[in-house]
């Protein structure tokens, strides 16, 4: 039988080169170390567009489970991004609130945000979801830009950073190692939701809804689950993009923030771990790169993008490993 | 009293009755075929018994409980599974993620579940996977288990589609043309598999099927619907020599002869 495929995996083929536990273990190790060297390598500067970089791989990562495994199309993804970073802002600055308690409180309104978007809009066809989200996604930016308690166009300053058992995370070297962190649990949740009940449920509905709903599967359940699960990883993201800056004003959270969230999916390889984190990385690093170039460097990396549609439609990183 | 039970069931689409008053019945253990011409109006029967289609008017009860209103999985759940006239196997998933499919009705771990990965979590993926893995050695087979479903030959992939349905764990199976592009061999193992479904694990049978010889074989009753009308139901031998199912199949001779 050996002439049949196997089935491609969240893993993206990798599972196929690291075919052994001392392989994998060696490349995690390689992985943990340049990641804890990067800082040492790259310099302040460098930092802290890493820093950035590792932000936009969780925000992939949390995008990915919507788009890449449940198949739906969220065009306001940076609303629930948005969330976060201002329900911390608010709820640090306004009512004095630790950071650690206005962490879950952040996620919670995103749940709650997300349960009354998402339950509604995903019992329709899919187009509808991406209109809603897309309108969503404008409505939380403007709402920010005009009430009192958000701080208007300009924003809320002066957000305290957090205490974690004595340590105050307040460098952008402390915040580099938070978001590495956060990037860990992420990738870590992330491939647990797809080899489980759940996660194998999401493919099920992308791939044949009626099949899916034959089975038992309630569809409109397993796809409100992922993108809640999204708005979590959004609010997550949020919550310590706020801190890291200590300021956010509603021009951090506008539609381009969203294209570029679901660029870093889809440029990669939707549903592909690997993937999505290459396309978090380049979408940041490369107009980064491209600095020296001046005026041209969004010209270029525009073209760059379309190249790679063109010659890669279904993502950067390999669909299957080929035998 | 019957295990599923249809009463005056009507089906329209813009005004083109599809259904007209059905009346029908499983008893609880049996093997029943529903046949009739192309256009008759039976995949739109199993659309109504299975929640994919609101018939206007009538009654579908399973063990007496109402589900015309109920959604397709809320029917799965209540114990009817089908398989579909053309092979629905999920694309880019093995053939035990396919049949895995069949369990999640009867599981319940969700995404905190997932994430931290309890013992409770581990131990229902297990069963989950040997529950799967017991379907598909029921129906026959016993290696590529890991391969893609969709790869697999044509005749596989109708036995991988019946295994999904029995890992839903129903009490009627619902099985649409489930000969139909299968040789005379393949044939010959889906009698004796419909056999033991019933046989070893109790679980009635509904099927469609054009293959005539196959459903006078293997049906202990056999239920006529034309045109949207349900014309016979009796043994097979009834069925065999029921003026109304002749005329229906080959068409009114006397008319024509009477001009």
């Amino acid at each position: 039988m050996a002439q049949f495929p196997e089935r491609p995996s969240p893993w993206g083929g990798l599972g196929a080169i690291l075919d052994t536990p001392a392989k994998r273990w060696t490349a995690i190790a390689v992985i943990l170390v340049a990641m804890a060297a990067a800082p040492f390598v790259f310099g302040s500067y460098g930092t802290v567009i890493l820093t950035n970089a590792l932000l936009y791989v969780l925000l992939a990562l949390g995008l990915n489970v919507v788009v890449g495994y449940a198949g739906l199309l969220d065009l306001g993804f940076a609303a629930f991004f948005a969330v976060g970073a201002y329900t911390v802002g608010i709820s640090t600055l306004h009512f004095g609130l630790n950071f650690w308690l206005a962490l879950p409180l952040a996620v919670l309104i995103a749940i709650i945000a997300g349960v009354v978007i998402g339950a509604p809009t995903l019992r329709l066809r899919s187009d509808y979801l991406a209109i809603v989200t897309l309108g969503f996604g404008e409505i939380v930016r403007i709402t920010a830009r005009n009430l009192r308690e958000t701080g208007g166009a300009s924003g809320l300053i002066g957000i305290d950073s957090p205490w974690l058992f004595g340590w105050h995370i307040r460098t952008p070297l402390d915040f580099y190692y938070v978001f590495c962190v956060l990037v860990i649990l992420g990738v870590i949740a992330s491939v647990r939701l797809a080899n489980s009940r759940l996660g194998r449920a999401w493919l099920y509905v992308r791939h044949d809804e009626d099949a899916a709903e034959a089975m038992g599967i309630d569809r409109v359940r397993v796809k409100l689950a992922a993108y809640i699960v999204g708005a979590i990883y959004g609010s997550i993201g949020g919550a310590f993009f706020a801190a890291n800056l200590g300021a956010i004003s509603p021009e951090s959270f506008s539609f381009r923030q969203s294209v570029l969230i679901l660029m870093a999916v889809i440029l990669g390889g939707m549903g592909k771990i690997p993937g999505v984190i290459l396309g978090a990385f380049i979408v940041i690093l490369a107009p980064e790169l491209l600095r020296d170039f001046g005026d041209l460097r969004l010209l270029i990396f525009a073209v760059g993008l379309l190249l790679i549609m063109l010659f890669r439609p279904s993502g950067i990183w390999p669909v299957r490993s080929k035998r | 009293m019957s295990l599923l039970e249809l009463k005056g069931v009507s089906l329209s689409f813009a005004g083109s009755r599809v259904l007209d008053a059905v009346d029908f019945s499983v008893p609880a253990g049996a093997i029943v075929s529903l046949i009739g011409p192309n256009g008759a109006g039976k995949t739109s029967l199993f659309n109504c018994i299975t929640g994919f289609y609101k018939p206007q008017q009538g009654s579908v009860r399973l063990d007496g409980t109402e589900t015309l209103r109920m959604k397709p999985h809320q029917v799965t759940r209540l114990g009817i599974a089908r398989t579909f006239q053309n092979v629905r196997l999920f694309r880019e998933m093995s053939v035990r993620e396919n049949v895995m499919a069949g369990q999640h009705c009867r599981t319940g771990a969700g995404v905190i579940d997932a994430i931290l990965r309890l013992p409770a979590q581990r131990r229902e993926e297990a069963a989950t996977r040997d529950f799967a893995e017991a379907c598909l050695r029921f129906v026959g087979i016993t290696e590529g288990w890991d391969r893609e479903a969709t790869t697999l030959p044509y005749g596989w992939q109708r036995r991988v589609e019946i295994a999904r349905a029995l890992a839903t764990q129903p009490k009627l199976l619902l099985l649409d043309e489930p000969a139909a592009g299968l040789t005379s061999g393949e044939k010959e193992e889906l009698i004796g598999l419909i056999g033991r479904i019933r046989d070893e694990r109790g679980i009635a049978v509904l099927l469609i099927e054009h293959d005539t010889s196959l459903v006078m074989r293997i049906s202990e009753r056999i239920s006529v619907l034309d045109h949207g009308v349900m014309i016979a139901e009796g043994t097979p031998r009834e069925i065999q020599s029921n003026q109304k199912v002749i005329e229906a199949y080959l068409g009114v001779e006397e008319d024509a002869l009477d001009l």
